[in-house]
């Protein structure tokens, strides 16, 4: 049954989706290895938002497999809830639990979930919180938090699971301009401590600095896999640069 | 009214007291059984398969569209003629609780569904399976939202409890009744002394689940509707 044989962090094999008659996507394949950051970019409704939740099975893909390492998520009797919780997951929108403090946010996961003692379960969140740097904020609910502080807890809340890998969606994109900053750095630095990270974004400061590769999607599939620099430099797809220079105008090139 | 009538009811208020708490007791049995059942009612209408959904829709139309008096009749005599042997005090629970449930399941589903959905995503995105992400992130929210409109459904409900008194129960207004058929001159202040403790009870009641909503108070959950205003804070 186990045909991630070479045993790669993440193996995406021929996912599709289709909502009505429109197929979000088509036929889309590529593998992660331990530590790697990938930047997924595109033009809106090109699916990655939707490939990002087939590779938790938040949405259901229609044909295709999703391995985190020897695991297949995809499988007909696959412990789904048991992957998912390997698997770090942060929303556009936060989604924070509204009823919960930061900490309590944070410590949801491993104290019911992976059903560690509420004591662990504070100190493991408490870590989580001090990483994203908002030790001190532990006990404000989200609603007063500024929209950066409640990304971070976001991201300290996937962080707290230990997950293998972490799924950003558009993480910044619902962000004042000014709070974007404080997201990105806490996401470079995970990714330079080793976090292995699947982003979909388009803020090239952040591709540039920390991607090993950038995905360019377009019409449902990977239409271009490469490093970022020779991305820029050198695009194989004329579509490739075209999109490039348009979002370079758009969110220009710094952080 | 003299002052002589009056120190005469005042004679009879143990009694109504005692028998007040008999509405105490149906009020407190059947609001539990009502949310409980109104809670597991709610939940499946939101997130259970079409046919038990509509089998929980039914249950509702039911229960809303069947005057009090005669779902008591109904469980008593119903209950009664089947061969258990219920009392009328019982009998009272479950009509009255069945009916309530079939009320608050409204306001839970109100509330169940305003939980914003991103919510459940990011619960299943941690691992959580459904009955953990009700337990942990929905009913906490949604009981919570619901305390308002359940606070009107509990001082409906209390005054509801006087129509087991059509089945027999030996409460208030039974209790009253006795007293005046006996007494008839006092048969207006016994009722003025009957509403009036009803008006105390209600208060009393409502002041606490206002409490209760204080307490359990989280900035930015008053409304989802607000929480933009409540993030400016």
């Amino acid at each position: 049954m186990n045909s991630n044989s070479a045993a790669h962090l993440l193996k995406v094999e021929d996912v599709h989706k289709r909502y009505g008659r429109e197929e979000v996507l088509r036929g889309v394949s590529f593998t992660m290895e331990r530590a790697d950051t990938k930047v997924i970019i595109g033009a809106s409704g090109t699916g990655k938002s939707t490939l990002l939740r087939c590779i938790n099975k938040l949405t259901d893909p229609d044909q295709g497999r999703v391995w985190l390492e020897d695991q297949e998520i995809t499988g007909r009797r696959a412990p789904v809830n048991n992957i998912r919780s390997q698997m770090g997951f942060v929303f556009q929108d936060f989604n924070l639990f509204t009823h919960l403090p930061a900490l309590d946010n944070v410590r949801i996961g491993p104290q019911r979930v992976k059903g560690i003692r509420r004591r662990e379960a504070t100190a493991v969140a408490q870590e989580a919180l001090a990483t994203v740097g908002l030790k001190e904020k532990a006990q404000s609910y989200p609603a007063q938090l500024s929209g950066g502080q409640q990304q971070r807890v976001a991201i300290a809340r996937a962080l707290a699971m230990s997950p293998k890998l972490m799924l950003f969606d558009e993480p910044t994109s619902a962000l004042d301009p000014e709070l974007i900053g404080e997201v990105l750095e806490v996401m470079i630095k995970l990714a330079k401590e080793g976090m292995t990270m699947l982003v979909v974004s388009h803020e090239m400061g952040f591709a540039r600095t920390v991607a090993d590769e950038i995905i360019f999607m377009e019409g449902g599939v990977i239409l271009e896999q490469a490093p970022p620099e020779s991305m820029f430099r050198n695009p194989q797809h004329k579509r490739t640069g075209e999109f490039l220079r348009k979002i370079s105008d758009l969110y220009g090139e710094s952080e | 009214m003299t002052a002589e009538i009056w120190s005469q009811v005042w004679q009879f208020t143990p009694t109504l007291l005692w028998a007040m708490l008999i509405n105490v007791q149906l009020l407190l049995a059947l609001i539990a059984l009502g949310l409980v059942t109104g809670v597991v009612v709610a939940l499946i209408e939101v997130y259970s398969p079409r046919p038990l959904a509509a089998l929980a829709l039914a249950y509702e139309w039911f229960f809303r569209g069947v005057p009090e008096l005669v779902l008591l009749f109904l469980f008593y005599f119903g209950l009664t003629q089947m061969g258990m042997d219920i009392s009328p005090f019982f009998a009272a629970v479950l009509a009255l609780g069945f009916r309530s449930s079939g009320y608050q399941s409204q306001i839970f589903r109100g509330a169940i569904q305003s939980v914003p959905p991103g919510q459940l995503m990011a619960a299943h995105s941690l691992g959580m399976g459904t009955m953990k992400t009700i337990r942990y992130v929905i009913l906490p929210q949604a009981l919570r939202l619901s305390i308002p409109p359940w606070s009107n459904e509990f001082s409906a409900v209390f005054k509801d409890t006087t129509l087991a008194y059509g089945i027999g129960v030996v409460e208030i207004v039974r209790q009253a009744r006795y007293i005046s058929v006996r007494n008839f001159p006092l048969t207006l202040p016994v009722f003025i002394l009957v509403a009036f403790m009803f008006l105390v009870l209600t208060y009393l009641g409502n002041w606490g689940l206002g409490r209760l909503e204080q307490r359990l108070h989280v900035p930015g959950l008053e409304t989802h509707a607000k929480r933009g205003e409540a993030r400016e804070l």
